[in-house]
């Protein structure tokens, strides 16, 4: 076995996910990218498990099925997020985002806030 | 060139070129297959590598979980159902930032590793693996369990309106 050829292969995956996630406006698609870039980390730890001789036999292998575990993790809170936003703005492309909205709302917050959160709340149960 | 070689060569050639249309197709239902195929060969190359449950765990959690999950996130926020225009950004830093780190990390690890040949261990099937596990990896297992505790409360924190909307007009006075 040669170990370059999987190791080309996760390099060239991870290269990929982070041309995605800088390419994508759709948050589905940056969380696929995201998606690509973890499981080149898997087939590094995975063959550098096949690869490396260690103290602790298989302990890549059992580092892979954790992060396995954290992308599942990630994937949920992840989608709750995009859901979150769509159900807000209606659109979930990632550019379009205000990033200073929480600065924003809280400079009149001070001056009208009930006036502010009654207009927002039937928004925000929508 | 071994049989292993071929097989994981063809692997990850499917591997990348499905990759290639995630990232580069315009339709979103696609883009969740190319996925699958992407996963899936991924999974291929972990079974030759000789790591059995990793690959089925793999199967399950990622072709299985994953990607249903994506693919009912493009349902739900009312993605178009043929090829849309609007998906991309400007590509020339992204292709420049992302073919930088994928042809570096090649060349770091063609350079470490040439043309050299390493015998296959022994595989890596639930047995083993759950032994390792259970007896080196017990505190780190306990500590995932309490993190996928805690993104399951936060992911029904974050979809559920009341709770937030609560939390804000307490926040607000």
């Amino acid at each position: 076995m040669r170990p370059v050829i999987p190791y080309v292969t996760a390099a060239l995956l991870f290269g990929l996910g982070t041309y995605g996630v800088l390419r994508r406006r759709n948050a589905v698609l940056v969380l696929m990218a995201v998606e690509l870039m973890l499981n080149a980390v898997n087939l590094i730890l995975i063959t550098a498990d096949a690869t490396v001789r260690a103290v602790l036999p298989h302990s890549g292998q059992v580092f892979a099925l954790f992060v396995i575990v954290l992308a599942a993790a990630e994937i949920g809170v992840g989608l709750a997020i995009v859901l979150q936003l769509y159900r807000m703005r209606a659109s979930v492309a990632v550019d379009t985002i205000p990033l200073g909205d929480r600065n924003a709302e809280a400079v009149p917050a001070t001056t009208s806030a009930a006036a502010q959160a009654a207009g927002s709340e039937p928004e925000g149960r929508r | 060139m071994t049989g292993v070689d071929v097989l994981l060569l063809a692997l990850g050639a499917v591997a990348v070129g499905s990759a290639v249309l995630v990232v580069s197709t315009r339709h979103l239902v696609r883009a969740g297959l190319y996925l699958v195929v992407c996963l899936g060969a991924v999974a291929g190359m972990y079974l030759v590598l000789a790591a059995e449950l990793v690959a089925w765990v793999q199967v399950l959690i990622y072709v299985g979980a994953v990607v249903v999950l994506l693919l009912f996130a493009v349902m739900l926020t009312r993605a178009p159902i043929g090829a849309s225009d609007d998906l991309d950004r400007p590509g020339w830093p992204a292709a420049l930032i992302g073919g930088g780190v994928g042809l570096g990390l090649a060349a770091l690890l063609v350079d470490a590793y040439r043309w050299t040949t390493v015998s296959l261990p022994e595989a890596g099937n639930a047995e083993r693996i759950g032994e390792q596990v259970f007896s080196s990896w017990v505190l780190p297992f306990e500590v995932l369990s309490v993190l996928l505790l805690s993104a399951l409360v936060g992911a029904v924190v974050l979809s559920r309106p009341d709770i937030g909307a609560t939390a804000d007009r307490g926040r607000s006075r």
